[in-house]
């Protein structure tokens, strides 16, 4: 019997075979992706080693904070949609797929993250926190 | 009965040839299998999530983890950096080794798939160490003092208490706690409650949290869980690669499905990264 899982003749161009001309094209790309991610990665440790989320001696808030945190968050986006779309190859995939990968798991991730959050700042004003109940 | 009829080049249409993707159907269900491993990993970042809302308060990352192999404490964020730095590495190398396939390079993708086994095997190494740093805790551990728990230090002999968030508390007002904390600890005591070290039930980073250890295990854990299987594939696969398979074959594609896989993993500890270490 025939197997249909294997390729057919190099008929889907993201599986097909490529010359050293092209190789040579996505090396570099590669390598771009790497220096990005790698900058990336050295800036976060830099503003988690400079920038505290205290200031003082008595342990009180910074107030810049909250803008670190979200660019960590924001940064942190960023990078996975460099190695989802160029290392995965996502990005080359044909548009139904993409959106049959990314739309789904975006929906349910917000929805979870926004139900937990609701959730645990409930829990936070009313029992002041999870670990404050005792059995 | 009207109708309308249209004329669709067959270009357009899928036409029931092949995948509607245009992708094979190995690749196609490791996507399905890697969207529903990100929704597990998803669930137990939003759970970390959940549990460190609602907490009053929450260890800070580089406060917990600032010790480097052979060097000692006093390195924030250093060595999970240097982890980071070697997993997106083993990531590079194995895109490289899918590249080297489509040009059907047998050499080039063995050795790129042998760096990338090299570079997992570093990985899981390493955070072996950070829990075996982790688990056994800091040289003196933690005390209940009056003003609530602090990790215990000394500069030279003299007796450092940190508070965390950069509180410390020196010199006489140190001792006076010391003290207080054996008094605290009940009559008959002659030194304070201590608490070294971190297991499911508590950790001295964080006292009042218990499950701050429990996310710590659970997610690096299964995370390390990932790594160390991917490394597995990538070895079956070099094997594979080189004993000729895949030449044989006409196409290196099972190169890139592991890749899928391999990449994913790195996916996943760039969250990790951030939301347990850098927040």
């Amino acid at each position: 019997m025939e197997r249909d899982d294997l390729i057919r003749d190099n008929a889907y161009s993201l599986s097909a075979n490529h010359d050293e001309e092209h190789g040579r094209v996505i090396r570099k790309k590669i390598i771009k992706v790497t220096v990005i991610l790698t900058a990336v990665t050295v800036f976060e440790v830099l503003m988690g080693a400079f920038l505290k989320q205290y200031t003082g001696e008595n342990g009180a808030d910074n107030p810049i904070w909250p803008y670190v945190k979200w660019s960590f968050i924001v940064l942190t986006i960023i990078k996975a949609a460099y190695i989802v779309l160029v290392f995965m190859h996502l990005g080359d995939e044909r548009k139904n797929f993409k959106w049959v990968i990314l739309g789904p798991y975006i929906l349910f991730i917000l929805y979870l993250i926004f139900i937990c959050l609701t959730e645990s700042t409930y829990w936070h004003d009313v029992f002041g926190g999870v670990n404050s109940i005792t059995p | 009965m009207g109708g309308v009829t249209e004329n669709i080049s067959k270009g357009k249409l899928w036409g029931g040839d092949g995948s509607p993707f245009r992708i094979s159907y190995g690749k196609q269900w490791m996507w399905m299998f890697l969207v529903s491993d990100a929704l597990t990993f998803g669930g137990l970042l939003t759970a970390y999530g959940f549990a460190r809302h609602s907490a009053d308060s929450w260890p800070i990352g580089e406060e917990t983890f600032n010790a480097m192999p052979f060097l000692g404490n006093g390195y924030p964020l250093l060595y999970v950096a240097l982890m980071t730095f070697i997993l997106i590495v083993s990531s590079v190398t194995m895109v490289l080794a899918v590249e080297a396939g489509h040009r059907k390079d047998k050499k080039g993708v063995a050795k790129w798939l042998l760096l990338t086994v090299v570079g997992g095997l570093f990985f899981v190494g390493s955070q072996a160490w950070e829990w075996y740093h982790f688990i056994h805790g800091t040289h003196f551990g933690s005390i209940l003092t009056t003003d609530g728990w602090a990790v215990v230090d000394y500069v030279g002999t003299d007796l450092v208490l940190k508070f965390g968030r950069g509180v410390e508390v020196v010199g006489t007002e140190a001792q006076n706690l010391w003290e207080g904390a054996i008094t605290l600890a009940g009559t008959g005591a002659v030194e304070p409650i201590t608490m070294q070290g971190a297991n499911l039930i508590e950790n001295e980073y964080a006292p009042n949290v218990p499950q701050y250890a429990d996310f710590f295990f659970f997610i690096t854990g299964f995370h390390g869980f990932h790594v160390f299987s991917g490394v597995v594939f990538n070895l079956i696969i070099y094997i594979n690669v080189v004993r000729g398979v895949y030449d044989k074959r006409g196409h290196f594609e099972m190169v890139e499905k592991v890749g899928l896989y391999w990449h994913f993993v790195d996916l996943v500890w760039v969250f990790v990264f951030t939301f347990f270490y850098l927040v």
